[in-house]
């Protein structure tokens, strides 16, 4: 039961980060290993301000807004400087290494003592008193709330003009031209909403874990397009999910078969072997090895 | 009225595969002209009609539209005035994206792309009347995805969206050529009937030497980057097919194909 409250909280944090990845990988054909950059600054940054005494619920936020500015830097080295997708990934992701290790000061950052988004006194008293025949699901219900608003803002914002375009350019960019539309801004527009979401999820990761390392990163990017690659190719399968709640449910999958991979006797040092190895065969299997042909 | 003066466009340049293909190259199409434009593979079609949408940029010349010289403006920016329709079908519309997506994604050209709806319900009716006007049955189908449509309902839908809003100038290459003839008729119809009815000024390339002397108000033959060809009026009412086709074959035979 334990093992299953992990997965499902992992697989949600992570969900929300590969939501991102859906819109770069999927959308924008744009493998974006900025991500591997991104994610950790999401935790950094709601580290340190959780410990300047910044309402936990309001890193929430600023994290969103501080990842779509590091998306907007990756697509303004691709679009306008015309550096290849990887490249312009590889680029931010470096220099983002260095840059979270600079706003927090050192390698690893802790904040057990702080209150967070999962522990304070609002909820305590909530799941102690009316809910407490929840107590324990505490974590896991927050998350549940936290990625369904995410999922549906997003699927609303799929909806929208600004939507249809980032879907359009995607599609068929040159009809996105043919609109009077300049795809490059809508590109770097998606690359920031993209990073926005792993940003946030960054930051929501760190209040569950309470603590940064600088390595937390390293294979986030690999995660997340396993858990897009297992989400899409379920959505064919099972068609009544929309596409965003096919991706959370393939990060969860991800999460399950990583957890099973160390029930099985891996340690938990062998963590991202285990994470490239489940790649490959998730590619494999589902045949999306090859690139998306474009028009 | 659309004006090329003085286009200079050499491929490749310091390369061993330069290649000049204009050389002060001029045009000048008056407004509601419907003009024809034919000629063999690599005589510089489809460089031209790029060059006026700004998709490629001439190394000389002026791009002059309406009496303002245009070339500083890119691609997106010219295209706000013009429809413009490729060969291949699946460049004109969106194939992830079903029919009543793809109508209200034309049908907002112009307007900004924000966070509202991006289907309005209440035009669904006049969508559907315009997509019953194509006789394609296209009506019954606003919720199937573009991509699994047939070539012919793609071009003839790609048609519709580029002319949906106002525009001034429709820029047509080769629209027909990957249809079937008796759709290309159709597609080939339906251009007509849009050009007429808003009195588009249109530049259409095609590869069929009938539709250039049946349609539009002007005929222009190109080879080698050049117009050799040019009638309107009433030059080009009393062309015919054999005329024409002699001539064609003359410079083909020339470039030995
Ligand atoms: N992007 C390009 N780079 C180099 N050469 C090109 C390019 N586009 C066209 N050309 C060359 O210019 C010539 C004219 O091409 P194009 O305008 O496509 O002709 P058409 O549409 O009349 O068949 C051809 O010889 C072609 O090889
Ligand atoms: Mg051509």
């Amino acid at each position: 039961m334990a093992l299953l409250i992990s997965v499902l909280e992992q697989g949600l944090i992570y969900g929300i980060m590969a939501l991102g990845m859906y819109i770069t990988y999927k959308i924008l054909d744009f493998p974006d290993m900025t991500v591997d950059g991104c994610f950790p600054f999401g935790v950094v940054l709601a580290v340190v301000m959780i410990r300047a005494g910044v309402p936990p619920i309001m890193t929430l936020p600023i994290c969103f807004f501080a990842g779509c500015f590091i998306g907007t830097l990756t697509g303004l080295i691709n679009v306008v400087f015309k550096v290849r997708d990887l490249l312009a990934g590889i680029i931010m992701m470096t220099a983002l290494y260095s840059v979270n290790l600079r706003i927090a000061g050192r390698a690893n950052l802790p904040m057990y003592d702080y209150y967070n988004i999962f522990d304070n006194n609002l909820l305590n008293s909530l799941f102690e008193g009316p809910l407490s025949f929840l107590a324990g699901f505490q974590t896991v219900i927050v998350l549940l709330i936290i990625t369904v608003v995410v999922k549906l803002v997003l699927d609303w914002y799929m909806s929208t003009k600004s939507g249809f375009m980032l879907r359009a350019v995607g599609d068929n960019d040159v009809l996105v031209t043919s609109m009077g539309i300049n795809k490059g801004k809508v590109r770097i527009m998606g690359l920031a909403i993209a990073n926005g979401l792993v940003a946030l999820s960054g930051s929501i990761y760190a209040q569950q874990q309470g603590y940064f390392d600088v390595s937390m990163g390293t294979g986030t990017a690999v995660v997340g397009l396993a858990s897009v690659i297992i989400g899409t190719s379920l959505l064919k399968k099972i068609s009544f999910f929309k596409i965003t709640t096919s991706v959370v449910i393939g990060s969860i999958i991800y999460k399950a078969c990583v957890a099973i991979a160390i029930k099985c006797g891996l340690q938990s040092t062998d963590l991202k072997l285990i994470t490239a190895v489940l790649f490959l065969i998730i590619l494999i299997v589902t045949m999306d090895r090859k690139k998306k042909v474009k028009g | 009225m659309l004006e090329l003066k003085n286009i200079c466009k050499i491929y490749n340049p310091g390369s061993v595969n330069e290649m000049t293909l204009f050389d002060d190259f001029n045009l000048t199409v008056p407004d509601k002209q419907f003009v024809a434009v034919v000629g063999s593979n690599g005589s510089g079609k489809t460089s031209m009609l790029n060059v006026i949408c700004g998709s490629i940029l001439a190394d000389r010349g002026e791009v002059i539209v309406n009496g303002n010289n245009i070339n500083s403006q890119r691609d997106f920016e010219r295209q706000r005035i013009i429809g413009r329709v490729y060969q291949d079908p699946s460049k004109g519309t969106c194939p992830s994206m079903n029919i009543l997506e793809n109508m209200s994604i034309a049908d907002n050209k112009g307007k900004p792309f924000g966070l509202t709806r991006g289907v309005n319900k209440h035009q669904i009716n006049r969508y559907k009347e315009m997509l019953s006007q194509l006789g394609l049955g296209l009506e019954d189908k606003l919720y199937t995805q573009v991509g699994s449509l047939s070539g012919g309902q793609r071009q003839a839908l790609a048609l519709l969206m580029s002319t949906m809003t106002p525009i001034q100038f429709l820029i047509l290459d080769e629209h027909t050529a990957a249809l079937d003839p008796k759709t290309a008729d159709i597609i080939m119809e339906l251009t007509e009937k849009v050009v007429r009815e808003k009195e588009l000024t249109t530049i259409m390339v095609t590869h069929n030497l009938r539709y250039a002397v049946e349609y539009g108000d002007r005929l222009i033959m190109m080879h080698q980057g050049k117009a050799i060809v040019d009638k309107d009026g009433a030059d080009k009412k009393n062309i015919n097919t054999e005329e024409i086709m002699k001539i064609f074959n003359e410079i083909s035979v020339e470039c030995g194909n």
